[in-house]
């Protein structure tokens, strides 16, 4: 969905003024930025063992959006989200074949040390998992390890801004040296996105990250979705086509370990154009 | 299509179709029944067409709550949606289509006073009539069928009944000008025209909305358009 055709731009850009040149080689570079890739993988496979779990899956994901990943149980969304911060790595008989880049580099790359790219791709899992510290020290851990920030003011800046971006501040401010684990379950998963922002991520990924929360809960999450992917990409996996509906740009369906189609999300839940796809968010898949 | 793996959900949409086909043939006898009180000029006909169109008014209210209910309880996606979504817009139309035949039935309850050229007149109007009987006849078999094409060639086929009331409308102006006595009676016959018009118009916002339905794509074409009455003028002294 690029707005402008570069090879044409260029040819436009000849016959004009420097001044005019560099005005519209702007307005380019702007246009492309609001479709800009952030994720691009390519023919990605994923094997457990010898079975194999993912089949060449190609897609682009673009940048401070978010992309819906739906698809019944078993059918590779969980695992290829997971290929994209090498989560995977720490399953023993995993192996990922075709390549991942984020902003053009590959992750995949044996210069790429993991565990500074988890730090750049966030993970937000399906059961809130707090560490089992105080509220303050599950934010500032992240920040601490990787030198983002020392202890004092500057880490309490850190924890105060990630809190407050994840809408938690207001209600543990007079509390934050108390256990993350007492909070309530809807509390305790903004924790944890408050500790994935906390490292200043570009990608956060969402594995079902309203499964366990009540109505309310799930819709304060939802909120924050839609604010931090002014900043962020966001890339979601939800049994919840509903939630999918309302909080993705754009949607993308997978099947028995195949992608089967992607698409804006108003398009994919009035008119998909697979079968497949209309099957399943129709409830008709026997 | 597959059967839905929620069974009432699928007997929901089943109801909802059922209703629209159900509120479809009411129109159509509706329809007939009233071009029918004015060709015979039947005034018990009429009465009956006049009260019968209730039965079109509960219908939609019906179907609209129906769908309603289904969207809010179901949250239905991609066809499911556009059914629901269909079943509303459609049974909008007939009930317009009940209304138009019931003004049509009143009309042929004050024709009674007629005069020489009423006969004639009256072939013509029978003959529009059939030709919109025709056009709802087709649109709600392609609905039952939930084919795009047919609902398209409704769409097209308007044209026709649109240069029928043309020239009903050109023979009853030439009629009231000659003689002042008829302006009555053609006044209710240029009414009752134009509602056949109306109705023929309904038919293709039906075909529309079934275009919808199958394909998921709104018609983005313009239609034909054939009334130009709109713009017809009486010229003095011609």
């Amino acid at each position: 969905m690029t707005t402008l055709d570069t090879t044409e731009a260029s040819g436009m850009i000849m016959n004009k003024t420097a001044e005019e040149a560099g005005a519209l080689a702007k307005a380019v570079s702007t246009a492309k930025a609001g479709h800009e890739t952030k994720i691009a993988a390519s023919k990605v496979s994923v094997f457990y063992g010898d079975k194999q779990a993912l089949f060449d899956v190609s897609i682009d994901i673009p940048a401070r959006q978010v992309m819906a990943f739906i698809g019944p149980s078993g059918c590779g969304k969980s695992t290829f989200l997971r290929c994209i911060n090498r989560m995977n790595d720490t399953i023993d008989n995993c192996s990922v074949k075709g390549t991942i880049e984020i902003d053009g580099a590959n992750i995949y790359d044996p210069k790429i040390d993991p565990v500074l790219l988890r730090a750049r791709v966030g993970m937000v899992f399906q059961k809130p998992n707090p560490f089992p510290k105080s509220i303050y020290d599950n934010i500032a851990y992240g920040p601490r390890i990787h030198g983002v920030a020392k202890a004092g003011s500057a880490m309490d800046e850190i924890v105060e801004r990630s809190l407050q971006r994840a809408a938690l501040w207001n209600e543990v401010k007079d509390r934050l040296d108390q256990p993350g684990t007492g909070l309530s379950g809807g509390q305790q998963q903004r924790l944890c996105i408050a500790r994935a922002i906390a490292v200043n991520p570009d990608i956060i990924l969402m594995d079902e990250p309203c499964s366990a929360l009540d109505p309310i809960a799930t819709a304060k999450v939802e909120e924050l979705i839609d604010e931090l992917r002014a900043q962020y990409t966001i890339v979601i996996v939800t049994h919840s086509m509903q939630q999918a509906a309302r909080v993705s740009q754009k949607a993308a369906f997978f099947h028995l370990g195949n992608l089967i189609e992607v698409d804006e999300t108003d398009k994919m839940f009035t008119n998909p154009s697979d079968q497949r796809t209309q099957d399943y968010i129709t409830g008709r898949f026997g | 299509m597959t059967q839905h793996t929620v069974k009432s959900f699928q007997e929901e949409l089943d109801t909802l179709a059922a209703n629209i086909a159900q509120m479809g043939g009411l129109t159509e006898a509706q329809l007939s029944a009233a071009i029918e009180a004015v060709v015979r000029r039947d005034t018990q006909l009429a009465e009956r067409t006049i009260r019968e169109d209730q039965r079109i008014d509960a219908l939609e209210a019906e179907i609209e709550a129906h769908a309603i209910r289904m969207i809010a309880l179901r949250q239905p996606m991609a066809t499911d949606l556009r059914e629901a979504i269909a079943a509303i817009k459609i049974s909008i139309d007939l009930e317009r289509i009940g209304d138009l035949a019931k003004n049509i039935a009143k009309r042929a309850m004050v024709l009674q006073n007629d005069f020489e050229g009423t006969n004639r007149l009256i072939q013509g109007i029978s003959r529009m009539g059939r030709l919109a009987q025709r056009q709802l006849k087709h649109v709600l078999d392609a609905y039952s069928s939930r084919e795009a094409q047919a609902a398209m060639e409704v769409w097209r086929d308007d044209e026709e009944i649109d240069a029928m009331y043309n020239s009903v409308f050109r023979e009853l102006l030439t009629y009231m000008m000659e003689d002042p006595r008829t302006i009555g009676v053609s006044t209710h016959l240029l009414f009752v025209a134009k509602n056949i018009e109306r109705i023929g118009d309904h038919a293709t916002n039906i075909a529309e909305t079934i275009s919808y339905l199958v394909t998921g794509e709104w018609v983005s074409d313009e239609r034909p358009k054939g009334d130009t009455t709109s713009t017809t003028a009486v010229k003095s002294g011609s």
